[in-house]
């Protein structure tokens, strides 16, 4: 059997039946399968805000993730055009949306990923000065990731004290019991044998930092797997472009379907878990 | 698609533009009515996650060709739509004496 026996039918002429090229139908029932797994996070997400007695509002860098949402609605148009100048026979206008498209979609994921930073060098502590139980949550000098009383008494390197710089009054989470008193704004040296309790603002430290990091970080893996995608069509488009330019168009299509999907979740991201 | 004419993915790509402009529109709107206190909260939910269900129609509708389908795709479609529907308020509808019995 000779290999070009082995083509694969309907990669470019529509399939009599359904009336569309096999991987338009792969692809919907693909995205099918990804609505269940989204969906079934977002009931999680209905049921735990819903059981829930305290929900912080405004608590993520809202300027932040609308730049984040209008990089990705930028990546959706971009993909989009890049098809379409593929279906004009334009293959260099294809190669610079193409690049722009993943060029956005990394953008998107780096600021994503300092956003992520941002939480595992935001501390809640609670420890007791002249007699009186303090809660506060603020910022450790020098921004250490992810320490908690653990580290702090970590017998081969014991911290004696840490100097902690409390967030401004207002900027408390409710149900997180952010009791800071007046005056006491700038930084305070507590010693670690003074602190109850110290922790980051990681999954572990609330139910909504939980399904946060959950939806934001099953979103951006598809990110990441849609740019490894675009990218790759980037690099071996022209080669396919010489030999099979249909097949490409579609390819390019179908790729872009998936990466819409991925605009499409973010849409309900976006006001669910950064201003609700 | 591909018997389709250069004119007419030339109208398209008018239309992503528009469609582009909306997205971005309505990304402003939910950030500034997400600081507008409606008198319940609830109401401003109800608020955004309308305005992210007109972007979502606004992306599936002319990103995603939603508009001129074949009839598989709509069937596909659908079926999904119903199963979503089905898991979101099967959760909520199993809870709902607690939710109602909430202050």
């Amino acid at each position: 059997m000779s290999s070009a026996a082995m083509e694969i039918p309907y990669s470019v002429e529509p399939r009599p039946d359904t009336g569309l090229y096999n991987g338009k139908v792969g692809i919907w029932l693909f995205l099918a399968s990804e609505v269940m797994l989204f969906g079934a996070l977002f009931s999680s997400y209905i049921m735990l805000r819903v059981g829930s007695d305290a929900w912080p509002v405004h608590m993520l860098n809202v300027p932040i993730g609308t730049l984040n949402t209008t990089v990705l609605i930028t990546s959706s148009i971009t993909v989009v055009l890049a098809w379409a100048a593929l279906k004009l026979k334009e293959f260099n206008k294809f190669r610079l949306y193409m690049g722009l498209t993943v060029v956005l979609a990394l953008t998107f994921a780096i600021i994503k990923s300092f956003e992520y930073r941002s939480k595992f060098v935001h501390y809640a502590v609670e420890y007791t000065h002249n007699g009186q139980v303090i809660e506060a949550t603020g910022h450790i000098e020098g921004s250490p990731w992810n320490w908690s009383l653990k580290t702090l008494q970590n017998p081969d390197h014991p911290i004696e004290s840490i100097v902690f710089h409390p967030d401004a009054a207002g900027h408390g989470h409710p149900g997180e019991g952010a009791t800071i008193h007046a005056g006491e704004h700038e930084a305070v040296t507590i010693a670690t044998k003074d602190i109850h309790k110290l922790e980051s603002f990681g999954p572990w430290h609330h139910t909504y930092l939980a399904i946060y990091f959950t939806l934001t970080g099953l979103h951006a893996l598809h990110v990441l797997g849609g740019a490894a995608v675009l990218a790759w069509f980037w690099i071996t488009g022209p080669a396919m472009w010489r030999t099979d330019p249909e097949r490409l168009t579609n390819r390019v299509e179908v790729t872009g379907l998936f990466w819409h999907f991925v605009d499409l979740v973010w849409i309900f991201l976006f006001p669910v878990l950064y201003l609700l | 698609m591909s018997h389709e004419h250069a004119h007419d993915i030339k109208q398209a790509t008018r239309k992503y533009i528009y469609v582009f402009l909306a997205l971005l529109l309505g990304t402003v709107i939910t950030v500034i009515a997400s600081y507008i206190p409606f008198g319940s909260h609830a109401l401003n939910i109800a608020v955004a996650l309308f305005i992210a269900s007109c972007k979502a129609f606004l992306v599936a509708a002319y990103f995603m060709h939603l508009i001129s389908e074949k009839r598989m795709i709509y069937g596909l479609v659908a079926a999904t739509g119903f199963f979503f529907l089905g898991l979101v308020l099967l959760i909520v509808f199993s809870d709902a004496d607690q939710l109602m019995s909430r202050p």
